[in-house]
C-alpha cells in the first residue's frame, strides 16, 4: 500500500472474493482522501464493486488501476477494471438492466455508468476487456455536464 | 522587442527595479488615487498608500530578476493576494474583469510619468528601454489581475450556487415522525440531489416514518423532474419511510397525463394539508376540535 | 492494515422469540452473503420462525449482488411463511441503489430493529 494516494496510481489484482473486498477498500479510503462527500463516495465505491465483480466473474479475472486525478479546478478518481477473458460481444446487451445475465448481475454495466461521470468500455470478443470509470469530486454530480 | 532574459546588472529591467525602490512613496502616492484603489479603499486613503507600497515592492522583485514577461514569477505571489482580493470585491460589486483591467492598465500612465523624470534626455536609448520594460511589466500585471479575478468570480459563483442549494431546500417537521420540503422553483438534477439528500438525513435524523415533498411552488413537472420524485420516494421507501407528493396543481396534473408519466406507486395528494392529514391517519392520530363535545351538548 | 480482513467467517443470526434478527456489518463478502442466505434458508425450515430483521445500519454498500441477495432472502422466506424486513439503510446507501436501478420492490423496509420488530408483531399484522 503506497503511503499516500496522491498522483500515483495503484494496482490490485482482482482474482476473489476477497479481492473485491480489497478494492471496495482500497477505492474508498482513496475518494476519501481525495474529498469526495460520503453520498458520492458510496456511489464510487458501489460502482467499482459492480466492476470487479464483473472482472472476476465474466472475465475470469484481472486488475483494477486507481488512478488520482487533478485537473486544476476539480479533484478526480480514475479506476480501469482489465481483464483478459472472453470480452463481451453485444456491448449493447450488456449495458441493458437487467437480473438475468451470468448469475443476476445484470445491473452491473449500466447500473455501475448511472454511478460515475465519464464511463467507456473497450471489449473485442476473445481479447478481453477493459472498462473505464472516472468520478469527479462535485457536491452535484451533474454540475459538470451543465457548467462543463 | 529586445529584452534579455536574464538581465545583467544595469541592464533596463534592473534599472526599472531601482526607480521602483527610490520612488515607491511617489508612485503609492499617485496610485491611491487611481480607482483601482480609491474605489476598494473607500474609509482610508492610508491602507490604499499601503496596499500600493506592496503592489511597488513586489513588482519592484520582479524586475530585479528580470521575469517582466513571466506572470508565473515569484514576485508576483504578493501582487496576487494584494490585488486578487481588490478585484474579487469589485467583482462582487459588479464590476466586469474588463473593467477592471482597464482600472489596472490606469496605473501604467503615473508610473512611466515618473519613470521619464528620472531622464534628463527622454529620448535615449536607455530612456526608451526603461520606459519599455516598465511598460512590459505593468502591462504583465494586468494579466495577473485579470488571471486572479477570473479564478475568484468563478470560486464566487460556485460558492454562491452551493448557498443557494442549501438556502432554497428547508426540511421541516411538521409533526412527531413527519417530515416535509416545500420545494420552490425549478428542479434541475442539482436541486434534486440535495432535496433528496437532505430529506433522507432528516428521515434518519427525526426518525420520520413519512415524509412530504410538496411541489406546490414548482412551476412545470416535466418527466425530469417527475424522474427525480420518484428517485427520491424510492430511496426514502428503502429506508423504510413513505414519501408523500403534495400540491400537484390541476395544469400539472393534467401535464403528468398527457405526458404519460406514470407515477407508479407514489401517494399523491392536492395539497400540503392533504398530505399531512393522510401522515397522521395512516399513524392513527386524529385531529378535532378541542371545543368540539362542549358544542355538540 | 498488513491483514486487511480479520477473519469473521459467519454472520450473527440472534433469535428473538420467534423472529431471527441478522445484524450485517460492514465489508461482506459475497462468499458470506451465499453462507448467510443458506443459513437462514435453513432455520427458518427447521423452527417457527414468523419473521426475519435483517439489520443493515452497519453497512456502507450495498452493491447489485449483495441486493440479489437480500431480495432472495426474503422471496425464500416468504415461501417458508416468515415475513422480513430489511432495516436501517443508510441514506448514502438508498441513494446509490435507486441510481443503480435497484429499488427492491418486493422488500419490506423500516427505519431502524425497534420499528422493522413493531411491524412483525401481532398487532400490526
Amino acid at each position: 500500500m503506497p503511503a499516500s494516494g496522491q498522483a500515483s496510481a495503484t494496482s490490485l489484482p482482482i482474482g476473489s472474493d476477497a479481492d473485491l473486498a480489497w478494492v471496495r477498500q482500497q477505492v474508498r479510503q482513496c475518494a476519501a482522501q481525495l474529498g469526495f462527500g460520503l453520498v458520492q463516495q458510496t456511489k464510487v465505491v458501489t460502482a467499482a464493486s459492480e466492476l470487479a465483480r464483473n472482472t472476476l466473474v465474466h472475465g475470469g479475472g484481472g486488475r483494477v488501476e486507481i488512478t488520482p486525478l487533478d485537473d486544476g479546478r476539480t479533484r478526480g478518481l480514475r479506476m480501469r477494471f482489465t481483464d483478459e477473458g472472453p470480452g463481451i460481444r453485444d456491448l449493447d446487451l450488456a449495458m441493458t438492466d437487467g437480473w438475468t445475465s451470468g448469475g443476476g448481475l445484470g445491473l452491473g454495466l449500466s447500473g455501475a455508468k448511472r454511478l460515475v461521470h465519464e464511463f467507456a468500455v473497450d471489449t473485442e470478443p476473445g481479447r478481453g476487456t477493459t472498462v473505464t470509470a472516472v468520478a469527479w469530486v462535485t457536491p452535484v454530480p451533474s454540475s459538470r455536464t451543465g457548467v462543463g | 522587442m529586445d529584452v534579455p532574459e536574464q538581465a545583467a546588472a544595469g541592464s533596463a529591467p534592473q534599472r526599472v527595479s531601482g526607480f521602483f525602490e527610490r520612488r515607491r512613496e511617489q508612485i503609492a502616492q499617485r496610485w491611491a488615487d487611481a480607482p483601482l484603489f480609491r474605489s476598494v479603499f473607500t474609509v482610508s486613503r492610508d491602507e490604499a498608500v499601503e496596499a500600493c507600497k506592496a503592489v511597488v515592492d513586489a513588482l519592484s522583485d520582479v524586475t530585479a530578476t528580470g521575469r517582466i514577461e513571466d506572470i508565473g514569477a515569484p514576485g508576483f505571489a504578493t501582487v496576487r493576494r494584494q490585488l486578487g482580493g481588490m478585484a474579487a470585491t469589485r467583482a462582487r460589486t459588479g464590476c466586469t474583469s474588463a473593467q477592471i483591467a482597464d482600472e489596472v492598465a490606469a496605473l501604467r500612465g503615473p508610473a512611466v510619468e515618473l519613470l521619464r523624470e528620472e531622464f534628463p534626455d527622454p529620448s535615449t536609448a536607455d530612456a526608451h528601454e526603461s520606459v519599455l520594460a516598465l511598460t512590459l511589466v505593468m502591462s504583465t500585471l494586468r494579466l495577473v489581475v485579470m488571471e486572479t479575478a477570473l479564478t475568484e468570480g468563478a470560486d464566487l459563483i460556485e460558492r454562491q450556487r452551493q448557498q443557494l442549494l442549501e438556502v432554497a431546500t428547508p426540511v421541516i417537521k411538521l409533526w412527531e415522525g413527519t417530515v416535509a420540503v416545500p420545494l420552490i422553483g425549478t428542479l434541475d438534477s442539482a436541486r434534486s440531489q440535495v432535496v433528496m439528500e437532505s430529506l433522507l438525513e432528516a428521515i434518519v435524523d427525526q426518525r420520520a416514518r413519512y415524509a412530504i415533498l410538496d411541489i406546490t411552488g414548482v412551476p412545470t413537472v416535466d418527466s425530469l423532474v417527475a424522474q427525480h420524485l420518484m428517485k427520491t420516494v424510492a430511496a426514502a421507501r428503502l429506508m423504510g419511510a413513505e414519501c408523500i407528493v403534495s400540491g400537484i396543481r390541476p395544469a400539472i396534473a393534467q401535464t403528468i397525463v398527457q405526458l404519460g408519466i406514470d407515477l407508479g406507486t407514489v401517494v399523491t395528494r392536492a395539497s400540503l394539508a392533504d398530505a399531512l392529514a393522510y401522515a397522521l391517519g395512516r399513524q392513527g392520530i386524529e385531529v378535532s376540535r378541542a371545543d368540539a363535545g362542549a358544542s355538540a351538548r | 492494515m498488513s491483514q486487511p480482513f480479520p477473519a469473521s467467517p459467519q454472520v450473527p443470526v440472534l433469535a428473538l422469540g420467534d423472529i431471527l434478527l441478522v445484524t450485517l456489518q460492514g465489508e461482506l463478502h459475497d462468499g458470506m452473503a451465499e453462507q448467510l442466505q443458506q443459513d437462514l434458508t435453513h432455520r427458518i425450515a427447521a423452527s417457527s420462525v414468523t419473521g426475519v430483521v435483517i439489520d443493515i445500519s452497519g453497512v456502507e454498500i450495498v452493491d447489485s449482488f449483495l441486493g440479489r441477495v437480500l431480495a432472495e432472502i426474503a422471496s425464500t422466506a416468504g415461501l417458508l411463511a416468515a415475513r422480513t424486513v430489511l432495516a436501517g439503510m443508510r441514506p448514502a446507501v438508498a441513494i446509490t441503489l435507486v441510481e443503480l436501478g435497484l429499488t427492491l420492490p418486493g422488500l419490506v423496509t423500516a427505519l431502524d430493529v425497534d420499528r422493522a420488530m413493531e411491524l412483525l408483531s401481532p398487532r400490526e399484522a
